[in-house]
């Protein structure tokens, strides 16, 4: 096994698009789940909004790059409303069933034969983004560290997309600290002493709902963009749950949490798979229980355990603090 | 018991097997991507042959709509078509070249889409019956729509009602549920197929297996943590990663591929008035049917059960009453988990077994749950039956493969208009 490949790749994925991306994911779900108590499960669905959004835009209708962000946003905005209204007056696991289920849907939908005029179906749209590689203002060549090294175009994507996850942060940290924050927080920790001082309890998590989703809309923005091709299998229902072990593993209701924890996530998921499949290759692990294709699937069934370990022993995360996470768990 | 019917149910089904289903290694071989298909008269009078149909365009086209080509039916009927890849496409039979008299069996179903995967040489099917077909024509697309949604629904009922009461009597929203049923169709799949046991005993022991593995997620995982007092909110992440686990834990030892099982896959269909139907979706509604009452029955007369309808109606007082609660939570799962294999099983006859299908049934018991009454088990048999059909019926406006936003769009309207269900109590929150 060549260990200094394999923990260079896990530096790579955690500065990559993967982590950046999934750090907007993250940070949409810490207003809603950290912050307001909300629970959504359907962020997959805000991604595949932001990533079709400007795809479709494109592609399909020859518009352009930044028309597509700002559909991509007004979708996203138009979804979390059609999620939150029927939902958000009730107990906190409906918006979750709703927002599963509400995800899976767009994502039949954009899979469905029947759209294939916009969305092209399972094959999805490809080659779109070249306008945002066009404004590249990088010379060509080589960026970074040693083996961490990045090309022009891919730097370019990975400057703005951390940008991007900068001013996510700043906004968040301003919002929760402001009286707006002091509010959702309230909510979460218990909504009829908040509704008592006369807030409308209803407003306010819609409010984050939609914010939320947005960030959310833009991680998938930046990831349609940086890989200039969607796919509707590629927003399945576990990508969100991507999304909540890496908040979750970093510090729900932090505010670094999320970002800190979508970075220790990607590295550790490339990590298990450069050990894994170097010991398949190596022998250590018989192609008769498991391999190459099945690392894969592992990767999942890590994400899955994780997810319930840390919901069990750790709730708070790695730097979170237990007395932020009194969910109003009715 | 029909052996004489079975012997050669069971050739053909080797030979169709062989030769049509897809997903068999045999069709595989060929390398080319096609779709093919024997287009053939329905006999005149009871057990005569079906006469095949000669002449009859079929036009192929990519889901962009581009035309990739026509095959012609032989004097045999049949027809293939090489495709240029696997993807989307979707066949149109020329109704104009079909013979005087003979007609489309569904008239709305003149254009099939389906998916190619790599390597697929895939079978489509076009039902011809008797031609000029009007409004008899669409009222027995309507009525075969029903009982196959009624089906369905069943189905549904039968895996929700233990969401229903899981939820009633602990609070906990199982998004696990689905991997119960994909629990009982693998494990009776592997008891079928890979031990070779005939289907009805292979079922019987992998509702068993269901049940108690559901008995054991519970002792094991659910009470262990209600003792800890984990939040509700924890233990709904917590069923979600499990759900996350296991769909994994089964792509890992099943494959991604879906597989039928061994017995019953092929039946001659039986009409009743418009309505065709195979032996097996008999049996499975009459057997549905009988389960759900012998499940009202237990509800309704046994201790046991009057037990379980105390807990879920408030807890805190069946306590006091001296109920043990955490007996009843144990049966529930139980019972619920045993209902889940059931309906997987059924499911996995009438579709097939595949790493997803519970995940997949997820949202309609959802739907059919909430609608019904979450927390109470007449209300989600109930809700079920609602959703099956209405999704089912929902195919005469949306494509087919869009029928489960309908599904959706009924949970929606439920959660607007009456969020505490049709059978539920009103519950104010907000």
């Amino acid at each position: 096994m060549d260990w200094e490949v394999i923990l260079t790749n896990a530096i790579r994925a955690a500065v990559g698009r993967e982590a950046l991306v999934f750090a907007l994911l993250a940070i949409g779900l810490n207003l809603h789940f950290g912050y307001t108590g909300l629970l959504n499960f359907g962020q997959a669905g805000f991604m595949l909004l932001g990533a079709y959004g400007v795809a479709t835009i494109v592609a399909t209708f020859g518009g352009s790059l930044w028309l597509g962000l700002f559909l991509s946003i007004l979708l996203a905005v138009v979804f979390a409303l059609f999620l939150g209204i029927p939902t958000l007056r009730l107990r906190a696991d409906y918006l979750a069933i709703v927002t599963i289920a509400a995800a899976e849907i767009l994502r039949f939908i954009a899979r469905s034969p029947s759209m294939s005029g916009i969305t092209r179906g399972s094959f999805g749209l490809q080659a779109f983004a070249d306008e945002f590689y066009a404004i590249n203002p990088l010379p060509a060549g080589s960026y970074g560290i040693g083996r961490v090294s990045f090309g022009a175009n891919d730097a370019w994507l990975l400057l703005v997309g951390w940008g991007v996850v900068a001013a996510a942060f700043v906004v968040t940290s301003l919002l929760v600290r402001s009286p707006w924050g002091r509010v959702i927080k309230s909510i979460r920790e218990d909504e009829d002493a908040a509704r008592s001082l006369g807030k409308n309890v209803y407003a306010y998590k819609m409010q984050s709902l939609v914010l939320g989703g947005v960030i959310g809309a833009l991680g998938g923005w930046l990831n349609a963009v940086s890989i200039q091709s969607v796919q509707p299998d590629s927003f399945s229902t576990p990508i969100t749950f991507f999304a909540y072990v890496a908040l979750i593993a970093g510090g729900t209701a932090t505010l670094l949490g999320p970002i800190a924890g979508s970075m220790i996530f990607w590295a550790i998921l490339s990590l298990t798979e450069g050990i894994l499949r170097g010991a398949i290759g190596a022998g250590f692990i018989p192609t008769t229980i498991m391999d190459g294709n099945q690392v894969g699937q592992v990767r999942f069934m890590l994400v899955g355990l994780s997810l319930m370990l840390l919901m069990i022993f750790r709730p708070q995360g790695v730097f979170g603090d237990k007395r932020e996470l009194l969910l109003d768990a009715r | 018991m029909r052996v004489a019917r079975l012997v050669p149910a069971a050739v053909l089904t080797l030979l169709l097997v062989l030769l049509a289903l897809p997903g068999v290694a045999v069709a595989q071989e060929g390398g080319g991507e096609a779709v093919r298909g024997t287009l053939t008269q329905p006999p005149e009078e009871e057990g005569g042959e079906p006469t095949p149909v000669e002449g009859v365009d079929i036009v192929v086209a990519t889901q962009a709509g581009e035309e990739v080509g026509t095959a012609t039916t032989d004097a045999e009927g049949a027809y293939e078509l090489e495709l240029p890849g696997p993807g989307d496409y979707s066949a149109t039979i020329v109704v104009d070249t079909l013979p005087e008299g003979v007609g489309l069996r569904n008239p709305e179903a003149e254009t099939l889409e389906f998916t190619i995967r790599p390597g697929q040489s895939r079978p489509l099917l076009f039902p011809l019956g008797e031609g000029g077909a009007g409004a008899s024509g669409r009222l027995g697309f309507v009525l075969q729509l029903l009982v196959e949604g009624l089906k369905f629904g069943l189905i549904i009922a039968m895996t929700g009602i233990g969401l229903s009461l899981i939820y009633g009597t602990t609070s906990l929203t199982n998004f696990a549920h689905g991997e119960l049923v994909t629990f009982g169709a693998i494990a009776t799949w592997y008891l079928n197929v890979s031990a070779g046991i005939e289907l009805i005993p292979a079922a019987l022991m992998g509702i068993v297996i269901g049940a108690a593995g559901a008995g054991a997620l519970d002792l094991g995982l659910w009470r262990p943590l209600r003792k800890r007092r984990t939040g509700l909110i924890a233990m709904l992440v917590i069923s979600i990663g499990l759900s996350l686990l296991l769909r994994y834990v089964f792509l890992f030892f099943f494959g991604g591929r879906t597989a039928p099982y061994a017995d019953y896959v092929l039946q001659e269909p039986i009409s009743v008035g418009p309505v065709t139907l195979s032996p097996k979706d008999f049996v499975t509604v009459t057997l549905s049917v009988a389960v759900l009452i012998g499940v009202g029955l237990i509800l309704q007369r046994t201790r046991i059960g009057k037990a379980m309808r105390a807990v879920a109606d408030n807890k805190d007082l069946a306590e006091s009453s001296g109920i043990d609660t955490e007996r009843v939570v144990l049966f529930v799962w139980i019972l619920g988990g045993g209902l889940a294999a059931l309906g997987g099983v059924l499911l996995g006859l009438d579709q097939q077994v595949g790493w997803q299908m519970g995940f997949q049934l997820l949202l309609y018991m959802f739907a059919g749950v909430t609608l019904g009454g979450i927390g109470t088990a007449y209300g989600a048999l109930f809700g079920s039956l609602v959703i099956g059909v209405v999704a089912f019926l929902s195919v005469l406006f949306v494509p087919n493969d869009l029928r489960i936003v309908i599904a959706l769009l009924a949970l929606i309207l439920t959660l607007l208009f009456r969020p505490q269900g049709i059978l539920g109590s009103a519950e104010r929150i907000g």
